[in-house]
């Protein structure tokens, strides 16, 4: 297969947009009489609410509303088990944030002043803030009225095949606990939304990367059908999971704006984003694996504690996935999976670029080592032994289809030298791989109906394409344009593009689980693919030949003009309209909870870490990183590139920085300064092998770039260290204390490790067993499981 | 009629000299130069990420310098020359800089660009060919969660060379 477009590392299309400061970010746009909104947040981690009083917040002069909770009474919230959010709470507050009151002004100050001049009454409650704390019966009541015991939110315990037979099978059976703390997005763009009410309906306009969802949830809350609402998503300036609930502030405007006639803005503050969050769960894990003497898995037994903050969010999603991937990349013959996910008196966490997966990732590759060094083994080595194959079904009924896991590793092993890496002291290297969705298999609410969407029209000459995606910067945009272009025989730059528009796109679940080039590509493709049916079908007519003579390419099709082709399909077909949509194959396993895991094909990632860490201090530099990221096909490998890059970055920043603590209720450093992120100076060379494997069912091949490539990071920076000082990190962020706190347990003769020291007894119910499906996949089937 | 004013706000007349036009403005005195530019002269180009001088987002230059918008206040730079990122092309015509920034794709989400490009302009003019570790040096101030930084110390590096 050739291509003309393709595969070219071509400029983004909005480049130059972006690159004069013209795109038009949600809080760059002030309609005339725009008014602000401000919203009241709770002070207290965790209190009923007695009284609200807002009389004299409406007094002031330049007020225009101020709403409570009894004007957005209904709840909603992202997943439909955990409709538990409402835009503002008017009966109890559960984490330091929670909105309770809105004011709509003529200016910012005014809208501040007013909420100042609210006056709530509160009876304080007993925060829960750690794990320990919400597995115990509360001193006052449960954060949330369902779930539990206590407060528990979610409890799983799913068995795959013959675990306990796999275990009396192994040489060696090892157990280790480790722990990954939370951490947040930290997009540089605060959220903001922005709307208006003309003519009964409602239109928002805000940074968001899930449009279609933020419709659903709008309607539900303001009672309005779908069809009076309409969202579009604003340039966006950054996402990274963090952007991926309807959100309080896109419910307030939007009733602010039906209250006052006027468009009505809000842009969160710094550390309002801080406090809104949805981002990386810390999660508590408990793993035992049995091997064999030549290190092939012969069971594992893998247990996760996820600490929730205050809400639902994608929780029970994100607590399937701390168990669902591990397989994915390692073939385990028998497994056995319990998560257990609690609230907290903290903001919600939910999803971040790999949710749910890169706190396990952390922990099994890290296991894994430990497992190769009781045994003798080389940690490469005896990973490779346990690859996944192409063409498999893992015990808990994945569809694994294409898998550069080995080509990825030795790319990295290879270029990186790791075999023969030097011996000084405070050197190390460290080998990690990892394995992502390409899109979840399915959507968040159960439907039938496809999960992406594209149309296209021509017209005279011209091409647009509408899809609901929306660009997060990843550069959907540009993929959906080269594929069109593509089929076309166009360039990019020659397809006019209308996006994340629930009033003139088609529907696109939205940026999430690294699903956009997968889905809206393959929705692209048959749109695009029927509309050069046409136009062939036009020039074969009036070249009198067949329409296998007819060539689509360098803007021409057959002898004429990509012009002069549209006019004549034009004259003989009359208006040039096509759709193409996608839905993921039917691929879940039959049990309950099966729904989370499965997605159309799987990215592999291969890392290496290259470090010095210095004993006396504890701290690290970072010399090198290698990359190699099996991408299926790289439909424009700069952008691949640019998505890898700064997946390594954000690996590397949680790896050793980027934290979410909290003391007293309050997250500890709500400010870009204090919340550690990599600089400039701190990110080292990244040298990045991008690897084909040509996916069956991806648009030419392709599968997931954006979030895979973080996962090995955070596991061989702590591999490398290892490497370098012979003591193990177990948790994430690796600070310089922890490390030499490690050493210093190392010399005293205890175990030379900094990490959790026990993993809490939680009551997991009794595991549902599950047949594992037959291993091998039909390759002429491999759409059917 | 503004209700700021009912509150005694006091306002002042300033004069600003943004990408080599003159505006005369009536401002809040307490009011940013980063919120004067993006809500009175409408130049939404130059963005904000924190408003408290860490991010590096609000970056323009003043007198070919690199500021922080978000921390001066008008009356600090009337009569110096400010430039923002709509001052930066030249007429139609990308400034090298952002001509390297759109083909190496070093802009993502494209929310950091602005001030990054005004911080390379600047370091482009005190150090023609700056090492790596000159560029990293002088753009450390400004944050950028989508590149992991690579692509744009191409960009700058492939500017540099064209601009020589």
């Amino acid at each position: 297969m050739t291509f003309e477009v393709v595969g070219k590392p071509l400029q983004r299309v909005d480049a130059v947009t972006k690159v004069t400061g013209r795109a038009i970010y949600a809080d760059d746009m002030l309609p005339a009489r725009t008014l602000h909104c401000r919203i009241l947040r709770s002070p207290h981690p965790h209190a009923r609410i007695v009284s609200i009083d807002t009389s004299a917040a409406r007094r002031l002069p330049g007020v225009l509303a101020v709403i409570t909770g009894a004007d957005l009474p209904i709840k909603f919230g992202i997943l439909p088990v955990t409709q538990d959010e409402r835009a503002l709470e008017h009966e109890k507050v559960r984490y330091v944030g929670d909105p309770i009151a809105a004011v709509a002004a003529t200016d910012e100050e005014i809208a501040a002043a007013a909420c100042d001049a609210i006056s709530v009454e509160y009876e304080v409650l007993d925060p829960v803030m750690s794990i320990e704390e919400a597995l115990e019966a509360p001193k006052d009541e449960r954060i949330q009225d369902y779930g539990g015991p206590h407060n528990i939110h979610k409890l799983v315990a799913l068995e795959f095949g013959d675990v306990e037979g796999g275990f009396t099978r192994a040489d060696h059976v090892r157990e280790d606990v480790f722990f990954f703390q939370g951490n947040t997005h930290l997009p540089m763009e605060q959220h903001s939304a922005i709307a208006t009410y003309v003519d009964g309906r409602v239109t928002l306009w805000s940074s968001t990367q899930v449009v279609h969802y933020v419709h659903r949830a709008l309607s539900k809350v303001l009672e309005l059908p779908m069809n009076r609402i309409r969202v579009i998503g604003a340039a966006h300036g950054g996402g990274f999971g963090g952007k991926t609930d309807p959100f309080a502030h896109e419910i307030i405007v939007s009733k602010l704006a039906m209250l006052t006639g006027r468009p009505v803005k809000c842009t969160l503050t710094r550390e309002e984003v801080f406090y809104a969050h949805r981002g990386r769960h810390p999660v508590l894990m408990w793993v035992r694996t049995g091997v064999t003497r030549d290190g092939l898995i012969t069971a594992m037994h893998f247990r996760t504690a996820l600490d929730g903050g205050a809400y639902g969010s994608y929780g029970v999603a994100s607590t399937f996935y701390t168990g669902a991937l591990q397989t994915v990349t390692y073939d385990i013959p028998a497994y056995r999976f319990e998560g257990c996910r609690v609230f907290t008196n903290k903001p919600p966490c939910g999803p971040k670029r790999g949710h749910g997966t890169p706190q396990p990732r952390f922990a099994l590759e890290l296991h894994l080592e430990k497992i190769a060094h009781d045994l003798g083994i080389d940690p490469v080595d005896l990973k490779r032994r346990n690859f996944v194959k192409p063409m498999t079904r893992t015990v808990n009924w994945l569809r694994v289809t294409s898998c550069g896991l080995d080509e990825c590793t030795e790319k990295v092993i290879s270029a990186s030298g790791f075999a023969r890496r030097s011996r000084r002291p405070g050197h190390g290297m460290g080998f990690a791989i990892s394995s992502y969705l390409s899109g979840a298999g399915t959507a968040i609410y159960w439907n039938d109906m496809p999960h992406s969407e594209v149309q296209i029209k021509v017209d005279r000459g011209g091409v647009t394409a509408y899809c609901g995606a929306m660009d997060i910067g990843q550069g959907s945009d540009s993929v959906l344009a080269t594929i069109v272009a593509e089929e076309l025989g166009l360039q990019p730059a020659d397809v006019r593009l209308v996006t994340a528009d629930t009033d003139t796109t088609p529907i696109d679940l939205g940026s999430y689980s690294s699903r956009v080039t997968f889905m809206a590509g393959n929705a692209a493709i048959e749109a695009a693919r029927k509309m050069r049916a046409m136009l062939v079908e036009a020039v074969a007519a009036k070249q009198a030949c067949d329409v296998s003579a007819i060539r689509v390419r360098g803007g021409h099709i057959g002898e004429v003009s990509f012009q002069e082709a549209s006019e004549l399909a034009e004259a003989r077909f009359g208006a040039l309209t096509t759709a193409g949509s996608y839905t993921p194959p039917k691929i879940a396993g039959p049990f309950k909870g099966s729904g989370v895991g499965p997605s159309p094909a799987y990215s592999y990632s291969a890392c290496v870490v290259d470090l010095d860490a210095d004993a006396r201090t504890g701290l690290v530099k970072v010399n090198k990183i290698w990359i190699a990221h099996d991408v299926g096909r790289a439909i424009n490998p700069l952008l691949v590139q640019g998505q890898v890059e700064g997946s390594v970055y954000m690996g590397l920043g949680e790896a050793l920085m980027e934290e979410q603590a909290f003391r007293k209720g309050l997250h500890k450093w709500p400010s870009m300064l204090e919340y550690k992120s990599l600089t400039f100076l701190d990110m080292p060379e990244v040298e990045t092998f991008i690897v084909e494997t040509v996916d069956p069912e991806g648009p030419y091949g392709a599968k997931e770039a954006g979030q895979g490539p973080l996962l090995p990071v955070p596991p061989a920076v702590c591999a490398a260290i290892y490497d370098a000082l012979g003591v193990w990190i177990d948790e994430v962020p690796v600070t310089p204390e922890k490390i030499v706190e490690a050493l210093r347990r190392k010399t005293k003769g205890q175990p030379a490790r900094f990490g959790p020291a026990r993993f809490p007894t939680i009551p997991y119910p009794s595991t549902i067993k599950v047949e594992p499906p037959p291993k091998n996949l039909d390759h002429a089937a491999a759409s059917s499981i | 009629m503004k209700h700021e004013m009912l509150r005694d706000v006091e306002r002042v007349v300033v004069t600003l000299d943004v990408n080599g036009e003159r505006s005369e403005l009536l401002v809040p005195v307490h009011k940013t130069l980063l919120e004067v530019l993006r809500e009175d002269m409408q130049l939404t180009g130059t963005k904000h990420g924190c408003e408290l001088g860490e991010c590096g987002t609000c970056t323009v230059l003043v007198d070919g310098k690199p500021e922080l918008s978000c921390l001066l206040l008008p009356i600090q730079v009337e009569r110096h020359a400010i430039t923002t990122v709509e001052g930066l092309a030249i007429g139609a015509e990308l400034h090298p800089l952002q001509q390297a920034f759109a083909e190496l794709g070093a802009a993502q989400c494209g929310y950091c660009t602005p001030g990054i490009l005004l911080s390379a302009k600047s370091l482009l003019e005190s150090n023609a060919q700056p090492s790596r570790d000159e560029i990293r040096e002088a753009l450390a101030g400004n944050l950028c969660r989508c590149t992991g930084y690579t692509k744009i110390l191409e960009a700058i590096e492939l500017a540099a060379g064209r601009m020589a």
